[in-house]
């Protein structure tokens, strides 16, 4: 008898326990949701406080009653942040689909095709990814200033084409694909480059947007060197924007303008990543670094 | 398509560590295969036959030796050009792609004056899903087909660009039992409709037996014997031949020839007229058992199986290869219960001598048989 | 099989090569060819001689000094106190069912977002300036503890700020690698160490920490490795003139002598990312062999 009663106090005590932490593992959780979230709360909420408004608070406030889009027009208006927009976006398509077409052409070159110096070529393909960023960008700015391409999409482009990486991952993806459809392909008299097409970047198409997407998001948050290579307000990208936005922008205090351009520059990649959370993660995971 | 191999011989090379490996997976290959037949490549796994079927397809290039399709050298004709159809093992079906579009693939790298309009494409892809029965399935995706329905779409998609000669590796592999025989079946008739040569490989000797007009039996990258799958089994050219034909396998002993006659350990068998005194290994077939108190064949008995229509004797002898034979007996052969000892006396033409050195198999005037 | 040489592939390569040799390849070797040109000039593109020069005074440069000095802080609070974070938060994540997706994806998010615009959001919630204390102030006012003026103000200040973001920003990526980890985890491990009557503790650090170990040992690894190439995050919070901040790293120091104030000086930026780049491959050369002691693989 005054054993049961032991049990089930024992059990009771354990479920509160389980309880209390839970209620704690919640809790902290729930707390880094808020630290996360909460910059991109006020982001938004200070790009729709007025100006008068934002720097009427001394104590900052947490809410407001009088949401306004002037800081939208402003930001649009005093600032050339269109400009910066498109010149991203034209930076930002052109570096991925050429950066498309090189790393399929590598990736299916390793993956499927024999050639002397395949093996020998790979291992140095590899050994490169190693290699910091840091080291090349100093030639890489000499080269492209030497080619008279600074402030230029080319001189931006360029050295931003070639990614190990990437080649990596697809030829990985390409191995996967079972020889045998080569070999089927090859008895019907296919070209290799037809494969290519119809076969194996059908068959690997989530790999490739999944790599599409890592580069874009790579492209729109790019800030070194397009910071070093363009000096001219009519390449700069919403990066560069942003930091010359900060430091002459709208005179330094007009905090809410500058918000609402960050909220601006923001708002396509949160798009891009409550579409494709689950594709960027992945890949990510699968061992993409960030930059 | 008359195909004709000379020669033909492939050697693997492999470099491990700095040592070069080298392995022959097909040896001195000759032999001719007349126009429009279904051929059976029969052997052990790691034998050569997928090595010598892509020697045909021209997937791999032989080390040396000519290869010959009708009177057309084609040793040098790389794979594209080969005008071969091929269903792999695991059909190499593009995922992606609908059954229909499959079977379109190969008509779409037509060249010159070969080039279709894709309509003609799609009829004729039509008519080659007809021919083999998937016609209502041809806006299906592979995954969304059964092994046998896939299997079929390989094959269509082999023959839509009407081949020189059809190549099926391990077509019945990836089956289960019951499709593997309907299947097969299949294979014939489209192969007898067709009329294309057509060579396939297996492992599985019924496979071969049943549907082949002629079997090539293949060991370590060499021919051991090509004929007629009746003929090749009541012939052996040698042990491993006779080994490997037949389930159960044929029952194997250490025999030799004394004064014409052949015994079996201590057992004197029979006259074996023409032969010279020599050790022997001795072959018998399971169904080549008589059961007969006075027979010559004295085994101790193990046990009794009822198959229905048969009777499975297991057996033991001082003179045999392996634990047990097996023995095929009519059912209503009365065997006592608890006997330690049965005794038979043998069917000649199921009994096979073969040469202990050389393992060919030897040939005495038969006929002459009895005590 | 197929075992025909086909030199075609090399076309197929060429692109890529193209590309590497000229961004990757060439920049490598003409980076140390740089940093041992004396006087290098850029407009005439000539150098009086061939030695060390550059590199002794990039180490007795103070601003080089300066942003070593920071670099180090930054690496050593941010690399422990990030995976830490990380490795808690994952673990709390993996023993949750309700919201662990959406919590998952919600953590994630950093990671995609503009560096630079989030830092100008943190720049403001940590700046004090006559018209507000700003946020940070304000909750530290609740402790009672003075407002502090955290872009403008002390050093310590700042290095606070710079590592806070720092930790914020890398986070997204070490929470995700590790819930995949715990994730891989067999089941059947737990269920065992459940029927033993393991306790919750000893299950953690005797099963699911050498469990994942070797993703721990990774994300130090990226993690100092990212660490010591930090620079947009301190160009975010503190503008892109470093060195009057107090508050240059060693790239922006790199960056800075290339193009920027003070800038054209292409060898001593050489100079300078070679000695980054040592330090970074010692630091993980110590970091490999100390975990092959402790890593189980």
């Amino acid at each position: 008898m005054a054993n049961t009663i032991d049990y089930r106090k024992m059990e009771r005590a354990a479920a509160i326990r389980r309880g209390i932490g839970k209620t704690i593992t919640y809790l902290l959780l729930t707390l880094w949701a808020v630290m996360v979230l909460f910059p991109f709360y006020w982001m938004i909420l200070s790009s729709v406080k007025s100006y008068s408004a934002y720097n009427a608070e001394y104590v900052p406030k947490l809410y407001t009653w009088d949401p306004t889009f002037q800081n939208y027009l402003d930001a649009f208006t005093t600032v050339p942040l269109a400009r910066y927009f498109l010149n991203t976006l034209i930076y930002t398509v052109s570096t991925t689909a050429l950066m498309l077409v090189v790393t399929v052409l590598a990736a299916f070159a390793f993956a499927r095709l024999n050639f002397k110096g395949k093996n020998g070529a790979f291992v140095l393909f590899l050994s490169l990814m190693m290699i910091p960023n840091e080291l090349v960008i100093i030639t890489n700015f000499v080269t492209i200033t030497n080619l008279n391409m600074r402030n230029t999409f080319l001189g931006l482009i360029l050295p931003s084409v070639a990614s190990i990486f990437y080649i990596y991952l697809l030829k990985e993806n390409f191995a996967q694909v079972p020889d045998e459809l080569y070999y089927a392909a090859k008895v019907d008299n296919t070209k290799d480059l037809k494969y290519l097409r119809k076969v194996l970047i059908p068959i690997c198409r989530p790999t490739l947007i999944t790599i599409t997407i890592l580069k874009v998001i790579e492209c729109w948050n790019s800030y070194v060197w397009p910071r070093l290579i363009t000096d001219n307000q009519a390449y700069f990208l919403v990066s560069n924007g942003i930091q010359y936005i900060r430091e002459r922008g709208f005179g330094r205090e007009n905090i809410p303008a500058m918000m609402a351009a960050v909220v601006s520059i923001s708002v396509p990649l949160i798009i891009l990543f409550l579409i494709f959370h689950k594709k960027i993660m992945e890949g990510v995971a699968r061992g993409g670094t960030k930059g | 398509m008359r195909i004709l191999f000379d020669e033909l011989t492939k050697v693997f090379t492999d470099k491990k560590r700095g040592k070069k490996e080298s392995v022959v997976a097909v040896d001195h290959f000759s032999f001719e295969i007349p126009d429009g037949q279904l051929i059976g490549l029969l052997g052990p796994s790691g034998c050569g036959k997928s090595t010598a079927l892509h020697l045909i397809s021209g997937l791999h290039t032989p080390t040396s030796g000519r290869i010959y399709f009708g009177d057309e050298d084609m040793t040098d004709v790389p794979v594209e050009k080969r005008e071969v159809g091929v269903v792999f093992q695991n059909y190499a079906l593009y995922p992606h792609l609908s059954v229909l579009e499959n079977i379109m693939f190969p008509l779409d790298n037509l060249e010159g004056n070969k080039r279709i309009s894709p309509n003609e494409m799609r009829s004729r892809a039509r008519a080659a899903a007809k021919l083999v029965q998937i016609d209502e399935l041809e806006s299906r995706r592979p995954k969304e087909l059964s092994g046998g329905q896939q299997q079929r779409v390989a094959i269509a998609r082999a023959l839509v660009k009407q081949p020189r000669v059809l190549l099926l590796d391990e077509p019945l592999s990836n089956l289960d039992a019951r499709l593997r025989l309907q299947t097969r079946e299949e294979i014939r008739r489209i192969q007898k409709g067709t009329g294309v040569t057509t060579i396939f490989v297996t492992h599985d000797q019924e496979e071969a037996m049943s549907i082949s007009d002629q079997i090539v039996v293949m060991q370590s990258g060499r021919v051991q014997q090509i004929g007629k799958p009746q003929w090749v089994y009541d012939f052996p050219a040698n042990l491993f031949v006779a080994k490997f034909l037949g389930t159960p396998p044929i029952n194997v002993f250490r025999g030799s020839i004394r004064g014409g006659r052949l015994f079996i350990g201590k057992d004197d068998v029979f006259a074996a007229p023409g032969l010279s005194d020599q050790e022997v290994w001795v072959g018998i077939r399971p169904e080549g058992f008589i059961l007969d108190e006075q027979g010559p064949l004295r085994c101790t008995f193990q046990s009794l199986e009822m198959m229905g229509r048969d009777i499975s004797v297991m057996a033991g002898h001082v003179a045999l290869e392996g634990e047990r034979l097996q023995a095929l007996l009519e059912a209503g052969s009365g065997i006592p219960a608890g006997a330690a000892q049965v005794n038979f006396s043998l069917k000649p033409d199921k009994v096979h001598v073969f040469s202990r050195d050389t393992q060919v198999r030897l040939d005495w005037q038969k006929g002459g048989m009895g005590k | 099989m197929m075992e025909r040489n086909n030199p075609k592939g090399w076309l197929y390569l060429l692109p890529a090569m193209l590309f590497l040799g000229v961004f990757m390849v060439y920049p490598l070797i003409d980076v140390f060819i740089y940093s041992f040109e004396q006087g290098f000039n850029f407009a005439s593109q000539s150098y009086d001689g061939v030695g060390m020069r550059n590199y002794s005074f990039v180490l007795r440069d103070p601003y080089f000094l300066q942003a070593v000095k920071n670099t180090f802080i930054l690496v050593i609070f941010t690399v422990p106190i990030s995976t830490g974070l990380a490795l808690l938060i994952s673990v709390g994540l993996s023993s949750i069912k309700a919201v662990r997706h959406l919590y998952q994806t919600l953590y994630f998010l950093p990671y995609v977002t503009n560096t630079l615009a989030v830092g100008l959001v943190f720049m403001i919630l940590f700046k004090k300036t006559p018209y507000t204390d700003g946020l940070a102030n304000l909750i530290i006012g609740w402790f009672g503890a003075g407002p502090v003026d955290f872009i403008d103000g002390p050093y310590w200040a700042k290095m606070f700020v710079l590592c806070f973001y720092t930790v914020w920003v890398v986070m997204p990526f070490k929470i995700l690698i590790l819930t995949s980890a715990l994730a891989s985890v067999d089941e059947g491990y737990y269920k065992a160490a459940q029927v033993d009557g393991t306790r919750k503790i000893r299950v953690f650090t005797r099963i699911t920490l050498p469990m994942i170990s070797p993703t721990i040992f990774y994300l130090i690894i990226t993690g100092f490795i990212g660490a010591f190439k930090a620079y947009s995050d301190a160009v975010a919070l503190f503008g892109t003139d470093l060195n009057a901040a107090e508050m240059n790293t060693i790239v922006g120091y790199v960056y800075d002598m290339l193009y920027g104030s003070s800038g054209g000086y292409p060898s001593y930026a050489s100079a300078a990312a070679i000695i980054l780049f040592l330090i970074v491959l010692t630091i993980t050369c110590i970091n490999l062999l100390i975990s092959k002691k402790h890593v189980h693989y």
